[in-house]
């Protein structure tokens, strides 16, 4: 590709050296260094994989990894979780009537209610997750459809969002705060849960609704224009809702001034798009209370869902999770298995590499010591 | 003023001659252009940029990522920010172009320090009329340079005037070809006295051309006279004025357009054979790209045509299929690191420090040259792992090409001197003995060699005392090259005592038979000529490069101290000798006696002494050919010494006779048409005019007959040449190097006539050549033969061994030389080429007919012998004449047939255009890679032609190796070269090319694999940042160390086994089916890295950079860890690297996660990192993920590691 001439002066045939050589006569040497480097003599160890080093390589992460998946099978066994859909696309299920009927612009709220019987108390803080699955948050077009730099207060960008966030870019010639096909197609369902007395009386299980979105992505990468204490609906005059809202940004939790607007967390959990069409996002938190009670005794439950999401024309589905959380997450088993898995097959590779080694590997014993 | 009429210059406005031939004028003048500011540069400070963009962009390479950086610019299929996609491009641009700018800068350095060279040259500044020192860049075409003694030249220039009387000056010319001995040129003739002052001449010569041996032209003087210009006239541009005081010229060409500068090719590029196995597998990865591409596109489209009304689909109005084909596009943007570009960049950096290694080690290194290593092709070094078939030159390349003197025949009688094979012997030991000399063990060769010569002449023995401690010693700085020409070995040749005294009897009056002295005339004129026949420069070691011509004793045309009577007496002799009918008369025994009485070829000599005595002035012979060399030292031993030359004359000491000015004619010098070279002098003795021959014994032997003297040649002559012929023979079989000595006495008038038509093909611009060989054809017919040579030409040290591991390497050797069968055959069995065991096969014929038979009937004997077991392997032997006939069309098959199944070939007798049709036969018809090594001029065409071309520099010139890829300093450097870091480089850079193969791949299916979870959209869980710097960053160093350091075999190991060789030669480190190996590795490898993190986050609210976070991670540590395990050694430099490497990545990633709030959309990676490098469920599963896919390697491992045993050294079978 690239013809080089690493050593172009000795090319042109008319070298200084050999200039110099004629008149003055001082005579280089051209002995190259003898060193290590340059005769390529460096202290090199060799990695050979020789039965002498694989054998305890497999022994080794054999001993490793099972101890390690057994600690994770068992972690994530500990984790209680409870999943509820509540899609409606079985005539029997309470929500069937909401998701028939249901469009974008209804403004006729639709509820339903889903009860369900928690066999074993939830002890620890409990995170309610609404999930959704055949939904496509990756999609290419999709993730690209939003301006971060809007989200995160600038000025002008409120005022002219971002070419990205087309055709969610403008309403009614007047820009949309937050613009883009993520933010349109924000998750509105309420969820709200009942506990049941076994006397029949419902209690309202308290959601919490902050500390649900990262650290970072409430305090550092979504910010109100004009910072997060002005009047957000002067903030936001001239901008216009996203097309499926019914209500805008400013009036997402008009309550509370630190969870309006764009750092409203709800709406910040939704634009951190899912990595895989079957995702679930938390909704809210159930606080451990400071009694021994536990968090969510076993018993009688109603889930209350303001059915609004529309997803049966995708065949979609929406899902309410009710979930404790290990030091590893949620509860996944198969990391757990996998170890033990690969713990196990290396342990056991290991011991028939040993005794093939020792049955026909016995005439070299050479083999151990890599050259 | 000084000019009559306006130039014409330069070659765009020169006049065409008849020919079409296009001509420049030069005259003196004040116009300034053309001046002798050399700029090898290829950039200006503005033209850089935009020139080497414009050069960049010719390449393919480039071109595909200037498509991608533009396609990404297209809104409907971008895949990322128009300005990440930029990078890649930019990248790769700009390391080049600093690879560029670093090169033009050392270009830019050596150009400044030669322009403005103030040589202490004069330059004659026409406006003042004085000499004023300049700048070489300030120099004209038409100015006027004086220079002096040790200066170099600064421009082409013409010769005008010379301080020597004779009008001649010598230039060296080893800056521009290496040679170093001195070259003669003469003042242009009939020029008028003031030369600068009133110069009105016009010069007519050929434009600029490179063609360094040729000049022509013409110099019309005011008088409208024309005096030809040749080459003679000519110096040129860098080479060093020696031995003349003074010299003027003018310039006629200046800069670029000198011949030094339009020879000045550069660097060579050749195409290595792994090169074009990556590009194949390059068009794969394309195929591969374009299939993964399409099953997105394909899938993307039935996806959507699924989907109706879903709320993450932005609604458009495209059909599904369009919205596939715009995909397409899209993903061979996120797809396009499958293609490795940035692997030719990185080609390009290890093969240049490979070649850093391969200068830099100390094996090549030549003390007694002070050489090293020359790559002169910077980008085949992978090809020397590949070598199937080597080529070689014998003379100079397997042998020293120091030509020693052995013995001779002279007039049918042979001289065995075998004193002198003794002394041969004797050096040879020594030379074995040890290359590291230490004082002592120099002094105890010293003794050893006086004892086996003791029985000779003391003054020999001494001599060769002295003159060996001299040879042995490091070349003295000042004379850097001289032992080259005047070693002990080549210089002190003991004479054959029977010769001696045979000579000696000129001297005495006893020894004076009718036989012996027709025998003697024979022998003086043998020796006489040996002495005069040449070109060899004479010059003495008290004034080194000064030839010895201001001698008074030489101004004088007869030497004072011979009486009239021996020289009447020798007249006589000479007389006869043309006649061959000698007849010995009274008065000749009369004259010598008083020869005898006067000086004789005793010791009593004391005025003149012999030259061998250390007290005489010792004479330095620098010769063209260092076959001149050792016939002139030959003719010194027997007391014939050649003291001086001139243009004109030639001082000769001749045994009794003393020095005798020979006035020289003409010399005919050698050309490999005739392959001879005569002399035509007026003998100082008879006044005759006298062609002295010497050259190949088939066209001398052809040449001597005589036609017209029938009578005599059935007689003595035809004695002669009977025997002479049995003796080359003998000769030849010795493995000798065969020359014969002829002369013919012309008469006044044939001279005459001849002299006219030379004159007349002398001054013709026109096919002088043609003419020039007609003329000395017409001369050298009729010639009596004097008597032949045997030169020993001695094999270089290590050649056998050399030869041995290159065959055991499974390299095929194959000799090719111009020398006799015999000679070949001789040398072949002395380098081990021919063993013992071999079956020689000769193919001699004269007819196709019968080459075609031939071939056959051999073939069928191999098949036989093949069957057979006993013989060891075949030789074949074949002679130019049936070479021609077998490298027919018809027949080229049956040849290579036949030569396939032979263990070597030795072509004799061969033509340099017929060696080059060897090599590319072989090459082209058996799809072998060739190297091709040769010293000389001889093998430039074969050099050129195979597909690696190595040059001896030796004692003939730089043509082979200005013509080279490599140049050694002797052939034992080819076994290292070949072995070891050919090997070396082989498997270095086809594992960093497989790796690099597998890197990509690996990565990308990364990609490919999540698509199927994104409806193919396009998608990467990937910062965009990160993807792009992943291959061109995070993991570019680690292989290029690979590329440049790892060795699979330890270089002793190489050595000692040659057989390791074949794998390269069946490259066995990148077939097809390692390539394709490699992709289903990288394959399943990308299988594991993203699907235990996909089950891993399955369901989870993981969002997309948090699900590739640790497939990123997990695939960088798999890759470096792969890495480790495929390296055959590391050094703390890999764990630098690879250690550097994943901190760069980790330090990276994190930096980038906190301060990159609100940029790089839509992947912003804002605390993604920071927080999954927080958490354990990271660790988790990239420890699982770097881990699993090296299972399997490490299984498939461990059964291939078990070490082979080959020749009792165990070789680690998964490195080898």
């Amino acid at each position: 590709m690239m013809a080089s001439n690493y050593n172009a002066k000795e090319e042109d045939g008319h070298q200084p050296a050999a200039i110099g050589h004629g008149g003055a006569g001082t005579v280089k040497n051209k002995k190259p260094d003898n060193t290590a480097f340059k005769q390529q003599r460096l202290p090199a160890w060799q990695p050979i994989l020789t039965a002498g080093t694989v054998l305890p390589a497999f022994f080794v992460i054999g001993l490793i990894f099972i101890p390690i998946g057994i600690g994770l099978f068992v972690t994530s066994n500990n984790i209680q979780e409870l999943e509820i859909d509540y899609t409606g696309v079985d005539m029997s299920s309470p929500c069937y009537n909401c998701s028939q009927s249901y469009s974008w612009n209804s403004t006729k709220p639709c509820l339903c209610s889903v009860p369900f019987f928690l066999d074993q108390p939830f002890e620890s803080n409990v995170f309610m997750y609404y999930g959704l699955s055949n939904f496509y948050q990756n999609h290419r077009r999709y993730v690209k459809s939003r301006d971060d730099s809007q989200l995160n207060g600038d000025k002008a960008s409120l005022t002219s969002p971002s070419k990205e966030c087309e055709p969610y870019r403008t309403s009614d010639n007047k820009p949309i705060a937050p613009c883009g096909a993520i933010a349109n197609s924000l998750f509105n369902d309420t969820l709200e849960l009942y506990y049941i007395d076994p006397n029949g009386s419902r209690t309202a299980i308290p959601l919490v609704k902050k500390g649900i979105a990262w650290w970072t992505d409430k305090h550092v990468k979504f910010r109100n224009p004009g910072g997060n204490d002005n009047n957000l609906t002067v903030v936001f005059q001239g901008t216009s809702k996203p097309v499926n809202w019914r209500k805008s940004v400013y009036e997402l939790d008009p309550s509370d001034p630190d969870n309006n607007g764009f750092i409203n967390e709800d709406f910040i959990v939704w634009m951190r798009t899912a990595a895989l069409p079957t995702f679930r996002k938390l909704y809210r938190i159930i606080h451990k209370k400071t009694n021994m009670t536990p968090t969510l005794p076993l018993g009688q439950y109603i889930l209350e869902v303001t059915y609004n999401y529309p997803v049966r024309s995708f065949e979609g589905r929406k899902r309410m999770i009710l979930s404790t959380i290990s030091w590893m997450g949620g509860k996944n088993p198969f990391l757990g298995i996998a170890y033990i898995t690969v713990g196990s097959v290396c342990f056991f590779l290991g011991i028939v590499l040993l005794i093939i080694h020792h049955k026909y590997g016995n005439r070299n014993h050479s083999a151990d010591i890599p050259s | 003023m000084y000019s009559l009429e306006r130039p014409v210059r330069g070659q765009s406005s020169s006049p065409k001659d008849r020919l079409g031939r296009k001509r420049r004028t030069v005259v003196s003048s004040l116009t300034e252009d053309e001046d002798n500011k050399v700029t090898t540069t290829k950039y200006s400070f503005l033209s850089f940029i935009p020139k080497n963009l414009f050069e960049q962009l010719h390449r393919v390479a480039n071109i595909y990522f200037i498509f991608l950086a533009a396609l990404n610019f297209v809104p409907v299929v971008n895949a990322f920010q128009p300005e990440i996609s930029i990078i890649p491009i930019l990248l790769v641009l700009t390391v080049t172009a600093v690879k560029d700018l670093w090169e033009d800068y050392r270009r830019h350095k050596s150009d400044k320090f030669i322009n403005g060279l103030l040589s202490c040259g004069l330059f004659y500044h026409r406006k003042q009329q004085t000499y004023v020192d300049q700048r070489w860049q300030d120099v004209h075409v038409g100015d006027f340079v004086r220079l002096s003694c040790n200066e170099i030249i600064p421009a082409d220039m013409l010769l005008l005037y010379s301080s020597d009387p004779h009008g001649v000056c010598y230039i060296e010319t080893a800056n521009l070809d290496g040679e170093t001995n001195l070259k003669q040129r003469q003042v242009v003739r009939d020029l008028p006295q003031q030369v600068c002052e009133n110069f009105h001449s016009r010069i007519e010569c050929e434009s600029p051309n490179n063609d360094l041996s040729r000049f022509r032209g013409y110099m019309e003087y005011p008088s409208k006279a024309r005096v030809g210009l040749h080459n003679d006239n000519l110096l040129l541009r860098s080479c060093t004025i020696r031995n003349t005081e003074t010299v003027i010229g003018i310039v006629v060409y200046a800069g670029h357009e000198t011949k030094a500068m339009k020879n000045n090719s550069g660097p060579r590029y050749k195409r290595s054979k792994l090169e074009r196995r990556l590009n194949v597998d390059v068009l794969w990865s394309v195929v591969l790209l374009v299939i993964m591409c399409l099953t997105a596109a394909i899938g993307h489209g039935l996806w959507l045509r699924n989907l109706k009304e879903a709320s993450f689909l932005i609604p458009d109005t495209t059909s599904p299929a369009l919205s596939g084909f715009y995909l397409f596009w899209t993903m061979i943007i996120v797809l396009q690191v499958l293609i490795p570009i940035s692997l030719y960049v990185s080609i390009e950096i290890v093969k240049l420090c490979q070649i850093f290694f391969i200068q830099n080690d100390v094996d090549f290194y030549n003390e007694y040259m002070d050489s090293r290593i020359q790559c002169r092709a910077l980008n085949i070094t992978e090809d020397l792992g590949q070598i199937q078939y080597v080529f070689s030159d014998k003379t100079g390349t397997l042998t020293e090409n120091k030509m020693v003197f052995r013995r001779c025949t002279i007039a049918g009688v042979e001289y065995p001197h075998e004193e002198n094979a003794r002394r041969l012997e004797v050096y040879e030991e020594d030379e074995a003995m040890g290359c590291s000399h230490t004082l002592k063990s120099r002094a105890s060769a010293k003794s050893l060699s006086c004892k086996s010569l003791s029985c000779n002449r003391s003054s020999v023995s001494l001599h060769t005392l002295t003159g060996h401690s001299e040879g042995e010693e490091p070349p003295s700085p000042t004379l850097p090259q001289q032992s080259a020409f005047s070693s002990p070995l080549e210089k002190d040749i003991v004479p054959d005592p029977f010769l001696v005294q045979k000579l000696n009897s000129l001297s005495s009056p006893l020894f004076l038979l009718k036989d012996a002295s027709m025998e003697l005339t024979y022998i003086v004129d043998f020796f006489m000529a040996l002495a005069i026949c040449n070109t060899v420069v004479v010059s003495s070691p008290n004034q080194p490069r000064h030839v010895r011509f201001g001698l008074p004793r030489f101004s004088t045309l007869s030497p004072p101290h011979t009486t009239e009577s021996p020289r009447s007496f020798t007249r006589r002799l000479f007389s006869r000798g043309k006649a061959a009918s000698f007849t010995p008369s009274e008065e000749n025994k009369m004259l010598h006696l008083t020869l005898g009485a006067c000086s004789g070829l005793g010791n009593s000599n004391g005025a003149q002494g012999p030259p061998g005595e250390p007290g005489a002035d010792e004479l330095i012979y620098e010769a063209e050919s260092p076959d001149e060399a050792a016939l002139v030292h030959a003719a010194r031993a027997y007391r014939c010494t050649l003291q001086g030359r001139s243009l004109e004359s030639l001082l000769v000491e001749l045994p009794g006779m003393g020095s005798l000015a020979v006035r020289l004619l003409h010399i005919l010098p050698f050309d490999s048409t005739r392959k001879r070279m005569s002399v035509v002098v007026r003998h100082p003795l008879t006044n005759q005019v006298v062609v002295y021959t010497k050259g190949a014994d088939s066209v001398i032997m052809d040449l001597a007959e005589s036609p017209k003297g029938a009578e005599q040649s059935d007689g003595r002559q035809g004695h002669i040449r009977e025997q002479t012929q049995k003796h080359l023979d003998n000769y030849a079989r010795e493995g000798l190097r065969t020359l014969c000595v002829a002369k013919k006495v012309l008469e006044e008038e044939e001279y005459e006539i001849w002299l006219k038509r030379h004159a007349f093909a002398e001054t013709s611009i026109e096919n002088r050549e043609e003419l020039l060989l007609e003329s000395a054809q017409r001369l050298e017919t009729n010639l009596t033969l004097l008597g032949a040579t045997g030169i020993v030409d001695r094999l270089q040290e290590e050649v056998p061994e050399t030869i041995e591991a290159l065959q055991r390497a499974g390299v095929k050797v194959w000799v090719l030389t111009g020398d006799k069968q015999e000679t070949a055959i001789n040398i072949a069995c002395a380098c081990k080429l021919l063993r013992s065991t071999d079956q020689l096969l000769t193919a001699n014929c004269g007819s196709k007919e019968a080459c075609k038979a031939l071939l056959l009937e051999l073939r069928a004997e191999v098949e036989r012998g093949e069957a057979a077991e006993g013989t060891s392997g075949f030789t074949l032997v074949v002679d130019g004449r049936t070479l021609d006939f077998a490298l027919q069309e018809d027949l080229k098959g049956d040849f290579l047939e036949l030569s396939r199944r032979c263990r070597a070939v030795v072509c004799c007798r061969s033509t340099p255009l017929q060696k080059s049709h060897v090599v590319k036969l072989v090459r082209d018809q058996l799809r072998v890679m060739t190297l091709a090594i040769g010293d000389g001029a001889n093998d430039v065409s074969m050099i050129q032609v195979a597909d690696v071309g190595i040059g001896i520099s030796g004692q003939e010139g730089m043509q082979a190796v200005m013509s080279s890829d490599f140049a050694i300093s002797r052939f034992k450097h080819l076994r290292k070269l070949l072995l070891v870091h050919g090997h070396w480089c082989y498997t270095r850079l086809a594992n960093m090319i497989l790796y690099f193969f597998y890197k990509n791949v690996m990565y990308v299916n990364l990609l490919f694999w999540y698509q199927f979870f994104c409806g193919f959209s396009g998608s990467v869980m990937t910062n965009s940042w990160v993807l792009i710097f992943f291959n061109l960053l995070f993991t570019s160093a680690p292989p290029l160390l690979y590329g440049i350091l790892d060795k699979d075999v330890s270089a002793d190991t190489l050595i000692k086994l040659p057989e390791l060789y074949k794998s390269g030669q069946n490259s066995k480190a990148y077939l097809p089916s390692t390539f394709w190996l490699t992709m289903l590795d990288a394959l399943y490898q990308s299988l594991v890295c993203f699907f235990i993190p996909y089950f891993a986050n399955a369901g989870s609210d993981a969002d997309m950079l948090t699900f590739g976070s640790p497939i990123n991670a997990s695939a960088l540590l798999t890759i470096l860890l792969h890495q480790v395990i495929e390296s055959c050694t590391l050094t703390w430099l890999h764990v630098l690297v690879l250690v550097g490497s994943a901190l760069f990545y980790f330090s990276f990633t994190l930096v980038f996660s906190v301060v990159c709030v609100t940029c790089s959309p839509p992947t912003n990676p804002l605390g993604v990192d920071k927080l999954q490098m927080s958490q354990p469920l990271f660790y988790g599963v990239c420890a699982l993920t770097t881990v699993l896919p090296h299972q399997l390697a490490a299984i498939a491992s461990v059964p291939m590691s078990l070490p082979v045993k080959l020749q009792g050294l165990e070789v680690p079978s998964l490195c080898y």
